[in-house]
């Protein structure tokens, strides 16, 4: 089977202008879910009354939903309560919706993993609650939590993949799209593999990376 | 040394349970300034639960703590404030692995006590020089060894200029070739008078630097002695039997 | 406000429909979960073998899942089949095949971790204790490895049922394409289907994947020390 190198290199526009678009969608998820998941946690951390209960309920209905279905809800049905969204809006909502819980649970083990002597030492020298996150806290909590973080931001990344469903002219869609217009099946399925190894395979391999050397650097007590 | 001069701590009649269990029964003490005081007694006694209560670390279900006259058992209690003037080490060091050695010794000082920050890295390098670890100021914790650590974690707690620290079972961790390094330096604050609720195991180091042995068993203080005496003659037969189990120890 | 159209759901045998789309769903990720499992524990037996080669192929057919969307593979599937190699297979056989030889590598990856965190001391305190080498597995080794892969294997399957609810992009009945029908039919009657018909979608997904989730966690936290 030979492959149609000119309607390779015509529709190559197409992929990257899709690409384009996954990568500000995932952009925008991974970094708002991110600071969600900081702040999330940070309640969770303080047990701040009904607050945590909200956000304890909200990561369960957001982890134990499909993406699509959180999509098709803010794009088909909320415009019937009146609260019309583009379909970006929707698709970098839904995926800050999905994320957001994701990096709580990140975050929230990082933070539960800091020892509780290492509160107490940081509180017998007289820090403040907020004064006991901010120095002693977070930073080791963020350090257990990048290969996590970094997991989700991948995980994330491959979600976008789902945003054609709401009508996004995304990766997905592109290549449907090609097949269904020119037939060109193999080369257009051949792309759609390539864009995303090209869009995952370089933050998987950081990743991998990113987890080693955080082993390597355990702090030690 | 420690005659006509000012109560520091006063504990009184003090309870705490963990669950079911009655931890703390009725401990009455009092901390003058400048004494040193070591506890003693069999794990599970209570006395590192007693130092904890002490630091506002466990919430007690009884009887009052009294620091300098003001009440630490009440409802609205600064902790913060207070833990600024009660300084605590801990048995397995807890410095921050993320900070220097100077990193972890400011952050008290500049932190909760907002002070100016040339003057108290002047005071942390001095008591640096004094445990001998200036030099490594600008190292990870985990490249140092653990009487190092310890000696450190005392400075940091020496830092905040306390009228109290409370060592909890600070050796109990270390290799028996570093004790020595670290109680050589409780040793040093004791003859400058610092003011210290001790901890350990360490009986000939209990003997040496006590101005006075508090013995516990079973939540209760047994007995109350001068460090001669208490290690030549106790008064109770829980003492007795508690030393005997040391000399074999020793054997 | 959308106070009519909530009766649609409930308007002739829509729930019943809506709830037999959701079956169609449940019991693709079942079929691949059992297949999965066959040919994952296979795959996670072979990625402990020392054949170098083996287990780079085992450990690269990993990460082209990890890596690619299953949307993708969906996709790749569902377009090439029939055009391509003039076999006809259904949205349906699609996604059993997909989601099988997904599931096939998380598995295998979850039996590998599991063999290789398994401590050399236990088959050697078993061996001390005299028991034959059936023995040794049946009541030392496997018992602890299945404890091991439980939570992960629970956890995969949440996700399957969760990733099933793209089926229905490639033309399978499932229960969003009902949704669909339901919303499409009465969209005169009952403008403000979609609202309630999504609504309740989404909770019925809930509905499945929470209790598993519960599990999952429980036996984490009860096999962790």
């Amino acid at each position: 089977m030979s492959l149609d190198w000119t309607f390779i290199a015509d529709s190559l526009p197409l992929y990257l202008d899709a690409m384009w678009l996954t990568v500000e969608l995932a952009l925008i998820a991974i970094i708002v879910s991110m600071i969600i998941g900081l702040l999330f946690s940070l309640v969770l951390f303080y047990r701040i009354k009904y607050l945590s209960g909200f956000i304890v309920g909200y990561v369960e209905l957001s982890r134990n939903t499909p993406l699509l279905v959180q999509l098709f809800f803010l794009y088909y049905g909320l415009p019937k309560i009146g609260l019309h969204l583009s379909e970006f809006d929707c698709a970098a909502i839904g995926l800050v919706f999905l994320g957001g819980s994701y990096m709580t649970e990140a975050f929230r083990s990082g933070i539960e993993a800091v020892s509780s002597s290492q509160l107490e030492s940081g509180l017998s020298i007289g820090l403040s609650k907020v004064q006991l996150v901010r120095y002693v806290i977070l930073p080791q909590a963020f350090a257990i939590s990048i290969p996590s973080l970094g997991a989700n931001a991948i995980f994330l990344l491959k979600e976008t993949s789902i945003v054609g469903a709401i009508a996004l002219m995304d990766l997905m869609n592109v290549a449907k799209d090609l097949i269904g217009m020119s037939y060109k099946t193999a080369e257009s399925l051949i792309l759609l593999v390539l864009a995303y190894l090209v869009l995952v395979l370089p933050l998987s391999l950081v990743l991998t990376w990113l987890e080693r050397r955080v082993r390597h650097a355990e702090f030690g007590g | 040394m420690s005659e006509n001069t000012e109560i520091l701590l006063e504990v009184e009649n003090l309870q705490k349970f963990f669950g079911d269990r009655h931890v703390l029964n009725g401990i009455s003490l009092q901390v003058k300034r400048g004494e040193v005081t070591v506890i003693l007694g069999p794990s599970g006694c209570g006395k590192s639960t007693l130092l904890r209560c002490l630091n506002g670390l466990e919430p007690v279900q009884g009887g009052t703590i009294h620091y300098l006259g003001q009440n630490l058992t009440g409802e609205h209690v600064n902790w913060r404030e207070i833990r600024q003037h009660i300084g605590m080490v801990f048995q397995n060091y807890e410095l921050f692995p993320h900070m220097t050695v100077i990193e972890n010794i400011l952050l008290g000082p500049l932190k909760a006590q907002k002070r100016d920050s040339k003057e108290a890295l002047q005071q942390a390098e001095t008591l640096l020089d004094r445990v001998g670890l200036l030099a490594r100021k600008n190292d990870y914790p985990r490249q140092l060894s653990g009487g190092q650590k310890q000696r450190i974690a005392i400075v940091r707690a020496l830092c905040m200029n306390p009228d109290i620290i409370l060592f909890d079972e600070v050796t109990a961790s270390l290799d028996p070739e570093m004790v020595r390094e670290v109680l050589d330096v409780i040793l040093g604050l004791a003859n400058q008078g610092m003011t210290m609720l001790i901890v350990t195991h360490e009986m000939g180091f209990a003997r040496s630097v006590g101005d006075r042995i508090v013995f516990m068993d079973q939540g209760k203080i047994c007995e109350i002695a001068d460090p001669e005496q208490f290690f030549t003659e106790p008064a109770t037969e829980r003492a007795q039997q508690f030393l005997n189990i040391f000399e074999y120890n020793k054997l | 406000m959308p106070n009519s159209g909530v009766e649609v759901l409930f308007e002739g045998s829509n729930f019943e429909r809506l709830l037999g789309g959701l079956l169609v769903t449940i019991e693709i990720a079942f079929i691949s979960i059992m297949i999965g499992t066959i040919l994952g524990v296979v795959m996670g037996l072979l990625r402990t073998v020392p054949t170098r080669s083996l287990r780079l192929l085992l450990r690269l057919y990993l990460e082209a899942f990890r890596i690619i969307p299953i949307l993708v593979w969906l996709y790749v599937v569902h377009f090439s089949f029939s055009p391509l190699l003039h076999i006809d297979i259904s949205g349906e056989t699609t996604a059993i095949l997909v989601f099988s030889l997904w599931g096939a590598a998380e598995i295998g990856d979850i039996v590998r971790g599991a063999l290789e965190s398994m401590p050399k001391h236990q088959a050697e305190s078993g061996k001390a204790l005299g028991l034959s080498k059936g023995q040794l597995y049946r009541y030392v080794l496997i018992p602890q490895a299945v404890r091991r892969m439980l939570p992960g294997a629970i956890n995969l399957a949440t996700r399957m049922v969760k990733t099933t609810s793209l089926v229905v992009l490639i033309g399978v009945i499932d229960v969003v394409k009902v949704g669909q029908q339901i919303i499409e039919l009465g969209v005169i009657k009952a403008p403000n289907a979609s609202f309630w018909v999504y609504g309740l979608i989404f909770i019925l997904y809930f509905l499945v994947c929470y209790p598993l989730s519960v599990l999952s966690r429980k036996y984490e936290r009860r096999w962790q020390s």
